[in-house]
């Protein structure tokens, strides 16, 4: 077993390519199928810790006040989030309760938890424990955390209430807003180059 | 700013878009850190991150067929059931998901109509579509349209996300419209078969491997074409020449 670093091949068609240098934020594309082959990404790396803390602390504001208020008739209601998982699955449908959890609070969570700890800076980056098994497991959540599409969901259910009821809008609402754009930047950074990083002595 | 790399093929090959792939020069690239190894086995461990290496995903025509036709039986019942029971003093009435969109078109939001009938109609019937195509064009190791077959498959995977909408609009409607006897909200059984089939339509793009709409053109690695590669290929070339 030899490693061939000159080359490098394309992720969804298999073509090989003559590796180059890429300057700071260069991005090289197959010629085959237009899938990214390599990403300079230390540039950005730079802006990711600050991120992802920043993230962390608004997702855990999202979570602890209610998403609206609703008045109807005299009569309030609110909710947050984790108030709508524990009511679905008090009706029995765990099956969507729990599948609403995964993708909105469980596994972004441990996306944000995991690149925190990867990119928290230490002594000997070398012998940080659980390295690549953490980078396999942000890699396979990847696809999973949907909270972009939640924000959206609670427009299109706001609007919907809009005609019936009073809405007001409560802070986790603008919370949200600004979760969804810090993690657009956060999880769309490939977690395949935090191994550039790790090679380049970071 | 995009960069292209240089292309490994000879002129005639690089004119008739022919590629050299990883599998003919027999290397095997990591899945996870993408590091290229040369005489490793299928199933060894990657030197350097750890993880399984293969050729190809394992098993993928069959995994990606079973999920597939998996959620085209769940998207019988995620259409025809309700998703949502609307209970009021008065009455109570059912929602399915296109009776939801009606509902949105008739009372003048087109817009919103339009958002949740892409995102809750047509990315599940496209994505479901889309596996067939990709499936059965694999599998005949067809070359037509194979760009756009590429494209169809970064598409699905970048857009099948959104049809979870339905599914969080539902939730929160639950959560929030709790008012006992007065107006009350609770999710119908529909909502979990809608909900199974984008899981398994996103199972079913994760299994499936994009390199085998390109499998089907194999390009003999001679000595020719590594020589192109000038000197960072004479390490390969040589000990190619030793095998064979």
């Amino acid at each position: 077993m030899r490693e061939i670093s000159q080359l490098i091949a394309c992720e969804h068609c298999d073509a090989v390519f003559k590796k180059l240098t890429l300057a700071n934020g260069e991005i090289a594309r197959c010629l085959r199928c237009g899938n990214e082959l390599d990403r300079n990404a230390q540039e950005r790396h730079r802006h990711l810790l600050p991120l992802t803390i920043a993230s962390l602390i608004i997702f855990v504001i999202a979570n602890s006040f209610p998403i609206v208020e609703m008045e109807l008739q005299g009569l309030h209601s609110q909710t947050t989030l984790i108030g709508a998982v524990v009511s679905l699955a008090t009706e029995g449908i765990s099956m969507v309760a729990l599948l609403v959890m995964a993708t909105t609070i469980l596994f972004p969570f441990m996306q944000m938890l995991i690149l925190f700890y990867l990119l928290v800076p230490s002594k000997n980056p070398d012998e940080r424990p659980g390295f690549s098994l953490l980078i396999r497991m942000m890699q396979t959540l990847r696809p999973w955390g949907m909270i972009e599409v939640f924000l959206l969901g609670v427009l299109v259910a706001l609007i919907k209430l809009s005609n019936m009821a009073t809405i007001i809008p409560g802070i986790a609402l603008w919370a949200f807003c600004m979760l969804t754009i810090m993690l657009t930047v956060v999880v769309s950074f490939n977690p395949r180059y935090l191994w550039q990083l790790e090679e380049s002595g970071q | 700013m995009a960069k292209t790399y240089t292309s490994m093929a000879t002129p005639d090959d690089a004119q008739n878009m022919r590629f050299i792939t990883a599998t003919a020069m027999g290397l095997l690239s990591c899945h996870q850190c993408g590091k290229l190894w040369q005489d490793a086995a299928q199933g060894q461990r990657c030197a350097h991150c750890n993880a399984t290496l293969h050729s190809r995903k394992p098993d993928s025509i069959n995994r990606t067929w079973a999920l597939l036709i998996t959620a085209c039986i769940m998207y019988i019942p995620a259409n025809m059931l309700p998703v949502m029971v609307t209970s009021t003093f008065f009455e109570s009435h059912q929602d399915t998901i296109m009776s939801g969109i009606i509902f949105f078109w008739v009372s003048g939001e087109w817009g919103l109509a339009a958002v949740v009938f892409i995102a809750s109609f047509l990315v599940p019937l496209l994505k479901l579509s889309s596996l067939f195509i990709l499936l059965i064009s694999a599998q005949q190791k067809s070359t037509w349209r194979q760009l756009e077959r590429a494209k169809l498959y970064r598409m699905i995977e970048l857009i099948g996300r959104w049809s979870m909408l339905d599914v969080f609009v539902v939730s929160l409607l639950v959560g929030l419209v709790q008012m006992q006897g007065f107006a009350q909200i609770t999710a119908g059984i529909g909502i979990v078969a809608f909900g199974a089939v984008v899981v398994f339509t996103m199972l079913a793009s994760i299994s499936f491997d994009p390199r085998l709409i390109w499998d089907n053109e194999q390009v003999t690695v001679d000595a020719e074409r590594l020589a192109v590669f000038d000197n960072t290929m004479d390490g390969i070339a040589e000990s190619q020449k030793g095998t064979q």
